[in-house]
């Protein structure tokens, strides 16, 4: 028997203590928008509703105040720290499960400013209702990723257990539990920043980037083969693009170049074998084109 | 390895000693070659272009099919890029088996295959000066593996 997946609902942490960075990490801004706004706006576009995981004493705070809040439970902190943990996210996870115990919750670090509509499609289309949850491996170590992943209602009394043997890290959980583990489509979407100078660093990666929630700009690589080669005066080209498929990105070629083909006579490849024409396309693709064959 | 590309003259004599087998009692090649005129226009010379990392794996595929869909013993295909003279060999398929008859339909089927399937593009130069891209839209149709007559091509195999 195949019990009904829970509904997912979206929880931003914006609780840490942003130490390292000296400064909130929930307000950093990024082209003007507070890095909580960003990624609270990219989660709502996969998920019905979304919050912001808060401690008691961060309720007022402005770049919080304005969005739906989950204010870290008195008694479960109270619990965790007689048993001696000392909070942390696992705490805001599960005030979440335990405010909607029928809820599954895309759990979301505010502090992820490279975080795509890729690594949430693929969190939720592969997501296995059946585990505790599901997550990313890392891709600097090869560890599941606690702080973006999908909690499942199941996990709640499994973290009280752990909470109560005093652990506090929410990856030894995700290793130690039945989880399901994904490799990242997109491989950046999780490098977080805690200091200045990683603050600094991905200001300027996003540099020339237009983030719109929706759609984030990644970069494709593209081979023009026959007439399309002659049309765009070039054999290859890498390109900022917020084309999310290949049928979006050749109207913008054609868009460009003038390309007189029309999509309908053509195939699409993606990373060198065919692919369907409303295939997502995720950063670091390589597309060609396949205007009508005439071997042999 | 089933399916090449060639950037010179492809060596017929030593591809058929790919395919031969002593269970084989039977052996079918293919060649084909640049045609002087296409749908009324003098041709001088073609230009063959591929999308060589897809139409390899596609190739192989072909290949693999035919190995499974007839009972034969070896089946290989190589395909020339590059520029061509009248009279050259564009492909060459190579087909061995125990009977005949299983010899050539794998044959046809993969030279049809290729054609239909392959990312590989020419471009035809023209008595006149001018070329063009080959852009059959009855080529990009499903092939019928019985129907040829309509196909008209540079090369011999139409």
């Amino acid at each position: 028997m195949t019990l009904a997946a829970a509904q997912v609902y979206g929880l931003i942490l914006a609780g840490g203590s942003s130490s390292r960075m000296q400064r909130d990490k929930a307000a950093l801004e990024y082209r003007g928008q507070a890095q909580l706004d960003r990624v609270f706006d990219l989660v709502a576009l996969h998920v019905p509703r979304v919050f912001v995981s808060v401690r008691e004493d961060q309720t007022r705070d402005p770049t919080r105040a304005r969005r739906p809040l989950i204010v870290d439970s008195a008694v479960l902190a109270q619990d965790a720290a007689a048993a001696g943990a000392t909070g942390g996210p696992i705490i805001g996870i599960r005030s979440a499960l335990g405010a909607f115990p029928d809820v599954a919750w895309l759990v979301v670090a505010c502090d992820l400013p490279f975080l795509s509509a890729t690594a949430l499609n693929q969190l939720l289309t592969q997501r296995d209702p059946g585990r505790l949850a599901t997550a990313f491996l890392s891709t600097h170590d090869g560890l599941p990723e606690p702080l973006c992943a999908v909690w499942e209602p199941a996990a709640a009394p499994a973290l009280a257990e752990h909470q109560r043997a005093g652990r506090n890290c929410p990856r030894k959980f995700l290793i130690n539990h039945p989880v399901k583990l994904l490799e990242p489509e997109d491989r950046r979407a999780l490098d977080n920043i805690n200091t200045p100078a990683e603050y600094a660093a991905a200001l300027g990666a996003l540099q020339g980037i237009d983030p719109g929630p929706g759609a984030p700009p990644m970069q494709l690589s593209i081979q023009y083969f026959a007439l399309l080669r002659e049309q765009a005066g070039r054999s290859h080209e890498t390109l900022e693009t917020a084309a999310a498929t290949p049928a979006d990105l050749y109207a913008e070629l054609q868009h460009r170049y003038g390309f007189t083909l029309p999509r309908e006579q053509l195939k699409v490849a993606v990373n060198s074998d065919f692919a369907d024409w409303s295939r997502r396309l995720v950063a670091g693709d390589s597309i060609v084109f396949i205007p009508p064959v005439a071997g042999g | 390895m089933r399916f090449r590309f060639a950037e010179t003259a492809i060596d017929t004599s030593a591809a058929r000693r790919e395919v031969l087998d002593s269970g084989a009692g039977g052996y079918v090649s293919f060649e084909g070659w640049v045609r002087d005129h296409n749908e009324g226009r003098e041709v001088t010379r073609l230009e063959y272009e591929a999308f060589q990392a897809l139409a390899v794996k596609e190739g192989d595929r072909i290949v693999a099919e035919a190995l499974a869909r007839f009972p034969i013993k070896h089946a290989l295909c190589i395909h020339r890029v590059g520029s061509l003279d009248l009279t050259a060999m564009a492909v060459w398929v190579g087909v061995s088996a125990a009977h005949r008859g299983e010899a050539f339909a794998a044959c046809r089927f993969i030279i049809d295959e290729v054609k239909h399937r392959l990312p590989i593009w020419k471009k035809e130069h023209y008595r006149s000066g001018d070329s063009g891209w080959v852009n059959c839209e009855h080529c990009a149709a499903a092939p019928g593996h019985t129907d040829h007559t309509h196909h008209t091509h540079h090369t011999d195999h139409a």
